[in-house]
């Protein structure tokens, strides 16, 4: 019995010396930190997925606090609701930002512009742009394989396998940016999600001449200034040989949809038209979907 | 004109090797040790030998099949080689249940749990064996008599290994007293006692010989390791020729020639570069040379060996020197 | 003792199946594609437009950048038009395209005479503005720009000037032929080369399995001051600069630095007769050997073609495309990219077209790391390619380029040697690029 006593004794005395040590040690070490930026940080969705910037949620709120204003900063996975709550805390006010999205502007499936070489290399899309343009000859094109997938934080990417584009998950896109940034070839574009989440875009970002774009995908923009022409609003600028839509100005009137020749421009969320426009029915990736 | 041309980046051409290969090449320079191992133990050696390959396969086809929900790859050969240097670290008359935890310590915690193949920090098989030395230290210390036990499965007669017998006397004149000791050349073809595979340094040798000849493994690691035992043992022989065993003694018995060249050369556990395989080769000659000579245990190979894994990422970081390096 | 370099290195088989054959004057297609960036830096800029004639040897685009180069028309005709088509990159660039009208009409000035010109008439500066006029560059395969090369940055002295005829790759015999059919012409361009530099001492690099072009460079090269034939032992990458500079001379170039750091300048042989055309004859650089072969190839041979000739039509000088062809590649086997189609041009950086059947193409499926360490020791320039690529799968790109990942030349002997038959230089090019990418705008 006795050994065990002292052992238990002396273990005991130990344990109390260092307590009382690291008691010491900490108040001694302890750094001064602003009690906000913890209570920003419990706010915030604790993703780390960088779209704000930062390294982290929690330098966000550093330096939230540390530059006691919201300009500039911004918090996508969080949204309006979250830097209201900040913005609460903190007494200042927070720009109220449109929800955004991310839009694949490529239609480059296997369908629209058929692969003329095999590829045979590591799957990675930094990696095959450097080495040739693309399976189907588009240099402009999307290279379907999944580096937007795998930098997604927020499982709102995937890759169909039927027409090798990726597609978004929309309820799950929180706008952060990182496929955005992780696209070569920028296919990737964050724009308004819009009312009763409808949008149009062009859905091609191909700048060469029309004829060599035609010859590579069915699908391509071929610059031919139609859908410049029908737009009321100014929202439609065409620049080598490639429309762009501001999302800023666009009001959803359908008008160049309907007069785009090689059907690039996509609407989103949608009702289709009562009458029968047969090329849109034509490709399967075309998303029509009735919310 | 239309035809699809494979597009990829440079080069494009392969030399002839591939892991199989290699791994069967292993397997090759192990046969003549087997051979002598059944010779020389028997029906023991045939049954732990035949457990502990089979077993071995067994297990990482289980473990990546259900477990890691991977594709299996007992294909690639290394499970046999894992379950071939197992047995060859075990005495022959260790009972069939305990070699089959063997089998599942080498490919689940030695080699699984890190990754699979490629991954692993230590030496599996020596894992296994470190763990069994630990966990049944009795049947794993009762070496069956070589010949003399051959003929049977069951209560074999055994004796103590040369090194066991150095360290019990404590000194080799005393050693030699007890008329136990075999001679030079029994030790050289492997009629003493001791583990499966490391009683005969000849065949090891042989086998050894293929593998550099195959390139699989070259001098780097076992010359610098079994120089350096040779020398830290012949420096205290020198001194003491009565208490100390020659380098010669160390060289013969113990699993120094079967650590040199099949344990420590383990790609996937040493460095890769031909200065750290040379500090490796010292680090664990000095280390087997110190337990041998001042530790508790008779035998040193297998601990000094998983010491040195452990520093191998260490030493893979400090020695290299790439062209046109400028010293700052 | 045969002279190598100490670190790294593979032995592929040599495959030479055209070192017999002798160089083959190519036919003239219908059109000619000439591509406006057929060197390293900034294209050119075209000079002519559509519907203006030209004659053979005309300057049709001027290097404007001061990394950039000449280019002339190879043939006589009429230009079609100027627009982007695929080149060898994957991507279109802009050419010019010329329609090919009946025989040469040469340009003035150019001396189409076959003899020799051995006396050197013209000084240092008068050569090297030669050099550039004529658009010369680098026929080994990278196209640096001859002249701007040639030209050294104040503060360095160029010591010796290294000739590699080395010819490494498998497959590929173009110098090999060039060396045995015009050695007088490469000893004089050699000597040319010298005398813009201001060096005395010039070693022409041969490795061993070139014998007879050893043997006659060295008996000619007795007539000739300064120069020394130099054999090398045969290993793959023989004929990267860095080596040869240090399997001939010993030195080391250092870390991220140019071989004129050590007082080098290497130059191929190819690009030495070039000078010679240029310097001697008034000649620009508008046709190269090029050696068209492979395993199944009918009537493997090393053309002499002139520059802009699509692919197709020497691949059907050469006996016509296999069945079963599933890669074309420019270049070796170890270093060459692979092309997506025969329409694309030849230009003046491709010495080989590779045309490999399927079972040679496929790669095959990859098995984990063994760390077998096979790919360290192959490595010439030192480096851990099995570390280098965890870490670029692991996205550590600071951590790659403290392991030097910018160093490698990506010359595939890692990959080449791998037992587990992993896509190393895949991986170590996407660091490079990541990490220069870094680099640059760290710099901004």
């Amino acid at each position: 019995m006795e050994p065990v006593i002292i052992a238990f004794v002396v273990l005991s005395l130990m344990a109390a010396i260092f307590a009382v040590i690291i008691y010491f040690v900490d108040k001694q070490f302890h750094v001064e930190e602003d009690p906000r930026i913890d209570l920003i940080a419990e706010k915030l969705p604790g993703a780390n997925c960088g779209g704000c910037g930062y390294a982290g949620c929690r330098n966000f709120a550093e330096a939230i606090v540390k530059n006691n204003s919201l300009d500039g900063l911004f918090c996508a996975p969080g949204g309006n609701k979250v830097m209201s709550e900040i913005a609460e805390l903190m007494n200042l006010t927070a720009e109220e930002k449109k929800p955004q999205v991310a839009v694949i502007r490529c239609q480059g499936s296997f369908e629209n512009c058929p692969p003329k070489h095999d590829y045979n290399g590591i799957k990675n899309c930094g990696f095959a742009n450097f080495l040739f343009a693309g399976k189907g000859g588009c240099a402009y094109g999307c290279l379907g394989l999944g580096d937007c997938v795998e930098a997604c934080k927020f499982d709102a990417l995937y890759m169909d396998p039927i027409t090798g584009l990726p597609v978004v998950i929309e309820d799950n896109c929180t706008a952060c940016g990182n496929c955005v940034k992780a696209c070569p070839r920028n296919i990737i574009e964050l724009r308004n999600k819009g009312p009763k989440n409808r949008r149009i875009y062009v859905a091609c970002m191909n700048k060469e001449k029309g004829i060599y774009a035609k010859a590579n995908c069915l699908v391509a923009c071929i610059g031919c200034n139609a859908c410049a022409k029908e737009c009321k609003f100014d929202a439609i600028k065409i620049e080598n040989f490639l429309a762009y839509i501001d999302y800023k100005k666009c009001t959803l009137c359908r008008k160049c949809v309907a007069v785009c020749p090689t059907n690039c421009i996509l609407e989103v969320n949608f009702l289709p038209k009562k009458q029968e426009n047969a090329n849109i029915a034509n490709d399967s990736s075309k998303n029509i979907v009735n919310n | 004109m239309d035809k699809k041309f494979i597009i990829s980046g440079s080069p494009h051409i392969y030399a002839k090797d591939n892991v199989q290969r290699i791994m069967l090449d292993v397997v090759i320079a192990l046969i003549p040790a087997t051979l002598g191992a059944f010779y020389f133990f028997g029906l023991g050696a045939v049954r732990v030998f035949f457990v502990s390959v089979v077993t071995c396969l067994i297990f990482e086809y289980l473990i990546q099949k259900f477990l890691l929900k991977q594709k299996p790859t007992i294909n690639d050969l290394s499970a046999i080689v894992t379950g071939m240097l197992l047995a060859f670290n075990v005495p022959s008359n260790l009972p069939t249940w305990v070699v089959i935890i063997g089998s599942l310590i080498a490919i689940g915690i030695g080699k699984m749990v890190f990754g699979g193949l490629g991954q692993n920090l230590f030496n599996p098989a020596l894992v296994a064996r470190v763990f069994l030395l630990i966990s049944f230290p009795v049947y794993m210390t009762s070496w069956p008599k070589p010949i003399a036990s051959a003929g049977q499965l069951s209560d074999v007669v055994t004796g103590p290994t040369p090194l066991g017998i150095l360290k019990e006397s404590g000194s080799i004149s005393a050693a030699s007293q007890t008329g136990e000791l075999p001679s030079y050349v029994d030790m050289m073809l492997g009629n003493m006692g001791g583990s499966m595979g490391e009683v005969s340094a000849i065949l090891l040798l042989i086998g050894a010989i293929y593998l550099l000849y195959r390139k699989v493994i070259t001098l780097h690691i076992p010359l610098s390791y079994i120089l350096t035992v040779i020398i830290f043992t012949g420096i205290f022989w020198l001194i003491d020729p009565t208490k100390y065993a020659d380098p010669l003694f160390h060289l013969l018995t113990g699993g120094l020639i079967l650590g040199a060249f099949f344990m420590a050369t383990d790609m996937v556990t040493s460095p890769t570069s031909y200065r750290g395989q040379i500090i490796f080769g010292i680090g664990c000659g000095v280390l087997t040379a110190l337990i041998r000579l001042f530790g508790a245990y008779p035998e040193g190979v297998s601990f000094s060996i998983l010491i040195m894994n452990a520093f191998v990422p260490l030493i893979d970081r400090i020695s290299y020197k790439h062209f046109g390096e400028v010293k700052a | 003792m045969l002279k190598t370099f100490p670190k790294g290195g593979v032995h592929p088989d040599d495959c030479k199946l055209t070192a017999k054959s002798p160089i083959f004057v190519a036919t003239l297609p219908d059109k000619v594609y000439i591509m406006l960036n057929q060197s390293a830096g900034a294209p050119a800029v075209p000079i002519v437009k559509k519907g203006d004639k030209v004659k053979t040897g005309q300057l049709i685009a001027k290097g404007e950048a001061f990394i950039s180069s000449n280019v002339h028309s190879p043939v006589t005709g009429t230009i079609d038009k100027i627009d982007p088509i695929l080149d060898a990159t994957g991507y279109k660039h802009q050419a010019i395209i010329i329609n090919v009208e009946g025989e040469d009409t040469w340009e003035e000035g150019i001396d189409i005479t076959n003899n020799l010109i051995k006396e050197i008439k013209a000084t240092p500066q008068e050569i090297i503005e030669k050099i550039k006029n004529a658009g010369i560059v680098g026929l080994g395969g990278a196209a640096f720009p001859t002249h701007v090369k040639l030209t050294i940055p104040q503060g360095k002295v160029a010591e010796y000037l290294l000739i590699n005829g080395a010819e490494c790759e498998p497959y590929l015999t173009c110098d090999h032929r060039l060396m045995l059919e015009k050695p007088e012409e490469i000893l004089v361009g050699t000597s040319i080369i010298m005398k813009a530099l201001g060096v005395h001492r010039a070693f022409i690099g041969i490795e061993n399995n070139k014998l007879d072009a050893i043997e006659l460079l060295t008996k000619l090269a007795k007539d000739y001051n300064g120069i020394e034939v130099v054999t090398l032992k045969k290993k793959y990458p023989q004929g990267a600069e860095k080596q040869l500079i240090k399997a001939i001379t010993g030195r080391e170039v250092p870390s991220g630095k140019l071989p004129i750091e050590v007082g080098c300048v290497v130059q191929n042989v190819g690009t030495a007769k070039a000078i010679y055309d240029a310097v001697q004859k008034n000649m620009p650089l508008i046709e190269r050997v090029v050696t068209v072969t492979g395993p199944n190839v009918s009537k493997p041979s090393n053309f002499l073609s002139r520059i802009g000739i699509p692919l197709k039509h020497l691949i059907e000088l050469a006996g016509g495309l296999p069945e079963d062809t599933a890669k074309l590649i420019s270049g070796g086997p170890m270093m060459g990219k692979t092309l997506s189609n025969t329409d694309i041009p030849l230009t003046k950086a491709m010495g080989g077209i590779l045309l490999f059947p399927y079972n040679l193409s496929k790669r095959l499926d990859p098995y984990p790391c063994i760390r077998c360490g096979r790919c360290v020791h192959a490595c010439p320039m030192g480096l851990e390619p099995f570390y280098l690529e965890k870490l670029v799968i692991k996205e550590r790109w600071e951590d790659a380029e403290k392991h030097w990942i910018i160093d490698c030349m990506e010359c595939g002997s890692c990959q080449y040697i791998c037992p587990a038959k992993r896509p190393l230089l895949d991986y170590i090019r996407l660091g490079k690029n990541k990490v220069s990418a870094i680099i640059r705008s760290r710099k901004n």
